[in-house]
């Protein structure tokens, strides 16, 4: 992990709507290497899905507006760069996976027709190359019966065939960052831990970055290397994976963790995080997770805290003074 | 496909039938006797039994009926009371006429329908979407006939550009072979009249174009408009395409099957003979030749006419069936 392929800085996107200016992501800065995977986990509505969409151009504007920051992907700030520059990029640098494969693939055309259009975009070559170069993609994303899929269409695919289709679409221009907006939420269990491995193996052979955004922990613990958790539009702690799960420093994230279902515990309720994630905007001041936090302290309400720490950071005033676990005994 | 088409053009039989049934009856509930009609009134009585029972009138109704079945599939559409030719070789110049007029009309239609609707969609609440859509409101809400006086006094009578009636000039006439002029010129190696013949459609056609390309541009925009907000537009960005390449292949064959049905339905009013623009322009189509046969009470012609118009109507929409397929592999032929 030597190379830093993506750098996102301050960035602050907001949307505009009758209500006035609602910013959907407040200055967040993260960034990801080569070979690496991240995770990006929140709730819904904390700003994963936005993020994505502001690297990759694809806001949609209007409501949708990059306010502030940068996001450099090898040096070159891209937040601000011309439509025809970021086609060049769409795709054959950066390539993205979407939620919902059931309607992520155009009903109206071939599997082989979107496949090879996507390989045509960033390289010449002829139909005949297209055509084993498709057969090879799908073939690496574990389909059978490459050949014959080519000539079918998405509503003959079941979800998960779906998925490795885009997955294959997605890696056609050997793209140095993949990023995957919870590309599992939409299919059933046993095909979630297949996509998964897929992505692990296409980064382990192919040396593509990816940046796994998503809202399942044991989806982060399985694949990620990094992981940047997301909270009402800002970072609140990010770090390893391993040093993040064994060692949590943000109240939210210990919530998460302990949120997620033990097969081994004896406990009949599972924990939640009481209240619900804040709308954008709708806190003034203090930390944005004072309402909801349980180890809440005064100056919580007043004052918001920094991200602060170096490889394991987090934005928590119980860090930043003490350390945690003076405070709880 | 073929078995759909097969089992879709057996499915026609019926309609057809009933088709038949209804103009039968139609002719049969006016009032009046026809030999009567035929002979004035002064014929005696032993003459109008004579001419009836050579007509067949006095046999009952499903006799009658039957033989006119007959009639129709052996082509033979019955005689002009007017002109006291058969109607068959008579009508096919009319049907011509209104083909050519009307073909021209929807290709227009479909040309600027469809682009002002994909452009109005693509930019959403722009100045572009709502001049066009302020534009197809006035077009579906002009009479055809006012349109059309207009067009005449502002490119044949002020401008003097264009003609204002006639498929082709008094002096200049063409020849015919199919009786479709742009065809026939072109046959017969007449590059100045096929010009000729193409000034002369330009004026009713746009006055004919109007509606239906107000309703396609209409149609298109609500159709984009919705296709354009689904994942798979998201997907095609993502691949790094351009817009103008999501927009016209990606989004317009998604799109495309509320726009062919309206197609479809235009297309056969259209050639249904329009007969306010017909009358206008003295086009010599389907329409005003209906309407003539109106006028001299001629009905056999008008039974005829009705006959061909919803033939017409009836094919064109199994043609438009068929090509649904053709845009949505979804949809499936059993």
């Amino acid at each position: 992990m030597d190379e830093t392929l993506l750098k996102v800085e301050g960035l602050q996107t907001s949307f505009f709507t009758d209500d006035g200016e609602v910013p959907a992501v407040d200055g967040i800065d993260f960034s990801v290497h080569e070979g690496e995977i991240l995770g990006i986990v929140g709730e819904s509505g904390c700003g994963k899905s936005v993020t994505s969409l502001s690297i990759m151009g694809l806001l949609p504007s209007p409501p949708g507006k990059i306010v502030g920051g940068h996001i450099y992907y090898k040096g070159e700030d891209i937040s601000r760069a011309k439509e025809s520059r970021m086609r060049k990029l769409r795709g054959n640098d950066i390539a993205m996976i979407f939620q919902e494969p059931m309607t992520s693939l155009n009903p109206v055309f071939t599997i082989g027709e979107q496949l090879m259009e996507a390989i045509r975009l960033h390289n010449h070559l002829s139909k005949k190359e297209q055509v084993e170069r498709s057969i090879e993609l799908l073939k690496l994303v574990g389909l059978p019966r490459a050949k014959e899929l080519l000539a079918e269409y998405p509503h003959e695919l079941s979800g998960g065939m779906r998925q490795r289709v885009m997955i294959a679409m997605a890696m056609s221009c050997n793209p140095k960052v993949l990023i995957a907006d919870e590309p599992t939420t939409a299919l059933d269990v046993t095909i979630q831990a297949q996509i998964l491995d897929l992505m692990v193996k296409l980064n382990k052979e192919t040396h593509t970055a990816i940046i796994m955004i998503t809202h399942d922990l044991g989806v982060v613990a399985q694949m990620c290397h990094r992981v940047v958790v997301m909270y009402a539009g800002k970072i609140v702690e990010e770090g390893p994976v391993k040093e993040i799960f064994s060692h949590p420093n943000h109240p939210y994230t210990e919530g998460l963790i302990k949120s997620i279902p033990d097969l081994h515990g004896k406990k009949d309720n599972l924990y939640t995080i009481k209240g619900s994630v804040p709308r954008p905007g709708s806190i003034a001041k203090g930390c944005l997770f004072a309402p909801r936090c349980e180890f809440v302290m005064d100056k919580c309400r007043v004052n918001a805290p920094e991200l602060s720490g170096s490889v394991h950071k987090s934005r928590c005033f119980l860090h930043q003074e003490q350390g945690r676990k003076e405070v709880h005994t | 496909m073929f078995y759909y088409s097969i089992k879709r053009l057996l499915m026609l039989i019926p309609v057809l039938l009933g088709m038949t049934l209804i103009v039968f009856a139609i002719i049969h509930a006016i009032p009046g006797n026809p030999a009567l009609t035929i002979l004035g009134t002064k014929a005696t009585p032993e003459a109008i039994h004579s001419l009836n029972r050579s007509l067949g009138l006095d046999n009952p109704w499903y006799v009658q009926y039957f033989s006119y079945l007959k009639d129709i599939l052996s082509g033979n559409l019955g005689t002009s009371i007017q002109t006291h030719a058969p109607i068959a070789s008579e009508i096919w110049p009319h049907l011509a006429a209104t083909i050519e007029l009307s073909f021209i009309a929807m290709i227009i239609a479909v040309f600027v329908g469809i682009n002002a609707g994909i452009i109005s969609a693509w930019k959403q609440n722009s100045f572009l979407d709502y001049t066009a859509m302020i534009l197809a409101l006035i077009g579906v809400s002009m009479p055809v006939f006012w349109l059309g006086l207009l067009e005449q006094w502002g490119f044949s009578i002020k401008l003097q550009w264009l003609p204002s009636i006639g498929r082709d000039d008094i002096r200049n006439g063409v020849d015919p072979i199919t009786n479709l002029y742009l065809i026939d010129t072109l046959l017969r190696g007449r590059l100045d009249q096929f010009w000729m013949v193409i000034r002369h459609l330009i004026l009713p056609a746009i006055a004919l174009a109007t509606i239906p390309t107000a309703i396609i541009a209409r149609m298109t925009r609500s159709s984009m408009l919705e296709v354009l907000k689904s994942d798979y537009i998201r997907t095609a960005k993502a691949k790094g395409q351009r817009m103008v390449w999501i927009v016209y292949k990606y989004a317009l064959k998604n799109a495309f099957i509320p726009i062919l049905t309206v197609i479809g339905l235009q297309t056969g009013l259209l050639l249904g003979g329009a007969i306010l623009t017909e009358t206008i322009f003295g086009w010599p189509g389907v329409g005003l030749y209906i309407y003539n046969a109106i006028q001299y009470r001629d009905y056999p012609v008008i039974q005829s006419g009705i006959l061909i118009i919803a033939f017409i109507f009836v094919m064109v929409n199994f043609i438009v069936d068929l090509l649904y397929g053709l845009f949505d592999p979804r949809i499936k032929y059993r």
